[in-house]
Parts: structure tokens; C-alpha cells; sequence
């Protein structure tokens, strides 16, 4: 596994640009996530870029498309099965599949582990995760800024758009629970918006 | 020449992440006997590796391990690990940080040919701090020996 320092990393990403099904390198504002500590706010939406689009193979060797997710809250997690903090945050995300799922949420897990599905899927069941596990690559690394540090985890809006992305363990499983719900409710109050806007022009 | 005089002067491993490793001597050594080499790590303050032997089955191990000649490895020798409590685990774990140095005794076969030659060796690693872990991560470790 090549990992790559954010310019080698911006490097890359120029390269790459070329011939992934991409929105640009510039979409990523915190890229080259390095080993560091970052938790960040909720941005207004004007503020949000659009996620990197990938096709990565799930546990029963189905591609799955971020694309596959529009009209959804995402929340995207960069792992391994060799990383203790991720450890940590695993039964919250579980927790939140569970709790938010009916709401127009899901959880996405991106495995960064070498050893494959050999070390990820006993992993799985010891955990009992219940959300969709997806096998990651450099490819995705790159486009994504060069994920290094894990846990890496990006919470992505309904329209596909990065909304907030924390490095390493979070503070707490109620940041990412606040974000989720505000991420949730803020598009429920976008489309009553939308319906009002469309109501008062008849 | 130019070869012989490369040799002559310690090798410098390559530096990787958070974790470096300064050039290792140059190891004489006389066919038939034995000579020991140390390294000499350095991790970047605030990060640990896991030790040799760590206390979760989940966890890689650093690993030190050498080519299968012109020297033989023989015994490789890891300091004694610290036990440290991180927020990210309920119980300690078994790491190594700040500098640390890791031992390897070899011998040199009495059949092998004398004069200069490169040992390599490799040193696996994974790195983490109290939040966040970084991918593991492979060290080359060329060390200059002169077999007399």
C-alpha cells in the first residue's frame, strides 16, 4: 500500500484526474490528510465540495458506487483492522446504521487493510457491523487526498457533497450523532424550503 | 572502486513516516565467528509502534528480519516493551517509542567468500498516537560488512 504525503499526493491527484470518473482534486479541501488531529464543523452548504465518485467491492463482491448513495446522508470511514481508535468508533457507526438508516442514512466503510478480505471479514463478524464494508485502495486513497491517517471519516450530504470530515478518533460518538441529525434535518428543511418556494409560485 | 569505497562508509536506511533509523556501523567480522549489529530507532514524539509482541491479536507487530546471506541471522534481540494506556484502548498495550534499539546477532558461515559485501535487512512497522494510526510501513536496512 502506497500512502501518500500531500503533495506527492496533489501530484497524483493530477495524474489520476485524467482517467478516474472524478470532480477534481480541488474538492478535497483538507487534502493530504497527514498524521494529525482534525475534527471539523458542519460547513454551510455553500461551503460543501462534491465527494470523489469511486466503485469499490463490497463483501459479497458487489461494486458499489458512491453515486449509489445520492439522496442520502453518507457517513464515509477509512479503517483497517490493525487500528485501535477506528476499534473505538466502529460500534458507534453501528449504532448509528441502526438508528438512522430509516431516515435516509447510511454508513459506509472503507477498509485501507492489505491483507484484504482475509483480515476484514473475520473482523466483520467479531464486530458484527452492520452496515456495508468496502475493500479500498491507493486509487481511492489518492482521490480522497491521500487518506494516512485512520480513522479518516467524511460525513457527505444528500446531494453528494463532503459536509464535514474528522481525522483520528473522534471526541465523542455525540459529534458525529449532532452532525448526522443536523445533516438530516437541514435537508428535510431544504426540500420544505424547496416545496414552499414552488407552493408560493403557483 | 567507486563500489569499495561505498562500502567502506555506513549505509543510511531509508526513513519512512514517523519512524527513522540511524546508519548502521560497518560489521567486521571473521568467517566462522560471530558479530552483532545495532540499530538505532527513532520515533517522532507522541507515537508508539507496537512492540515485538503485542497484547492484541489485531495489532502488527515490529518485525526486524534479514536477508538469508552473505551473514545468517542467527538471534534477534528487541528491547524490553513499555506497557501504556491510550484512549483508544481499555487496557495497555505493549509498545516501543522514543529511541529504541534492536540487536541482531549473526554468523558468518566458514564457507562464505571473504571481502566486502551489503546485509539487508528489513524493519516492518505500524505506527499509532493517542488518536490516530498511520499504515504499516517497511524500513531497508543495508548494513556494510567486511568478512575476513
Amino acid at each position: 500500500m502506497v500512502l501518500l504525503k500531500p503533495i506527492q499526493a496533489a501530484i497524483g491527484c493530477i495524474a489520476l484526474g485524467a482517467c478516474l470518473v472524478w470532480t477534481g482534486c480541488s474538492n478535497i479541501p483538507e487534502a493530504g490528510f497527514g498524521p494529525r488531529s482534525v475534527h471539523a464543523a458542519v460547513k454551510p452548504e455553500h461551503d460543501r465540495k462534491t465527494a470523489p465518485e469511486f466503485a469499490l467491492k463490497d463483501s459479497n463482491g458487489q461494486t458499489v458506487h458512491l453515486a449509489d448513495y445520492k439522496g442520502k446522508v453518507v457517513l464515509l470511514d477509512f479503517w483497517a483492522t490493525w487500528c485501535g481508535p477506528c476499534k473505538i468508533e466502529i460500534p458507534w457507526f453501528i449504532e448509528f446504521e441502526q438508528q438512522f438508516k430509516d431516515r435516509g442514512f447510511a454508513v459506509l466503510g472503507v477498509s485501507m487493510d492489505e491483507d484484504g478480505w482475509e483480515a476484514v471479514k473475520p473482523y466483520m463478524e467479531d464486530l458484527k457491523i452492520n452496515y456495508r464494508i468496502l475493500l479500498g485502495n491507493d486509487q481511492v486513497s489518492d482521490i480522497y487526498g491521500g487518506v494516512e491517517s485512520l480513522p479518516t471519516t467524511l460525513l457527505i450530504d444528500r446531494q453528494g457533497k463532503i459536509a464535514s470530515v474528522h481525522i483520528g478518533l473522534s471526541r465523542g460518538k455525540e459529534e458525529f450523532r449532532d452532525d448526522i441529525d443536523r445533516l438530516l434535518g437541514s435537508s428535510s428543511a431544504s426540500a420544505g424550503r424547496a416545496l414552499t418556494s414552488l407552493t408560493a409560485a403557483k | 572502486m567507486l563500489v569499495l569505497a561505498a562500502l567502506s562508509l555506513p549505509l543510511q536506511p531509508q526513513s519512512k513516516g514517523v519512524l527513522s533509523v540511524s546508519p548502521v556501523d560497518k560489521l567486521t567480522i571473521q568467517r566462522g565467528a560471530a558479530g552483532e549489529v545495532k540499530i538505532i530507532a527513532q520515533l517522532q514524539p507522541g507515537f508508539h509502534v507496537n512492540s515485538n509482541t503485542p497484547s492484541e491479536d489485531y495489532l502488527i507487530p515490529l518485525k526486524l528480519t534479514w536477508a538469508k546471506e552473505p551473514l545468517q541471522a542467527e538471534q534477534v534481540i528487541y528491547p524490553k516493551p513499555q506497557s501504556e494506556k491510550y484512549d483508544f484502548s481499555p487496557t495497555p498495550l505493549s509498545v516501543f517509542s522514543g529511541n529504541f534499539e534492536i540487536v541482531t546477532r549473526f554468523k558468518a558461515p566458514a564457507d562464505t567468500r571473504n571481502g566486502p559485501a551489503i546485509m539487508n535487512g528489513k524493519l516492518r512497522y505500524q505506527a499509532c498516537n493517542n488518536k490516530e494510526c498511520l499504515p504499516p510501513r517497511t524500513i531497508e536496512i543495508p548494513v556494510t560488512v567486511e568478512i575476513q
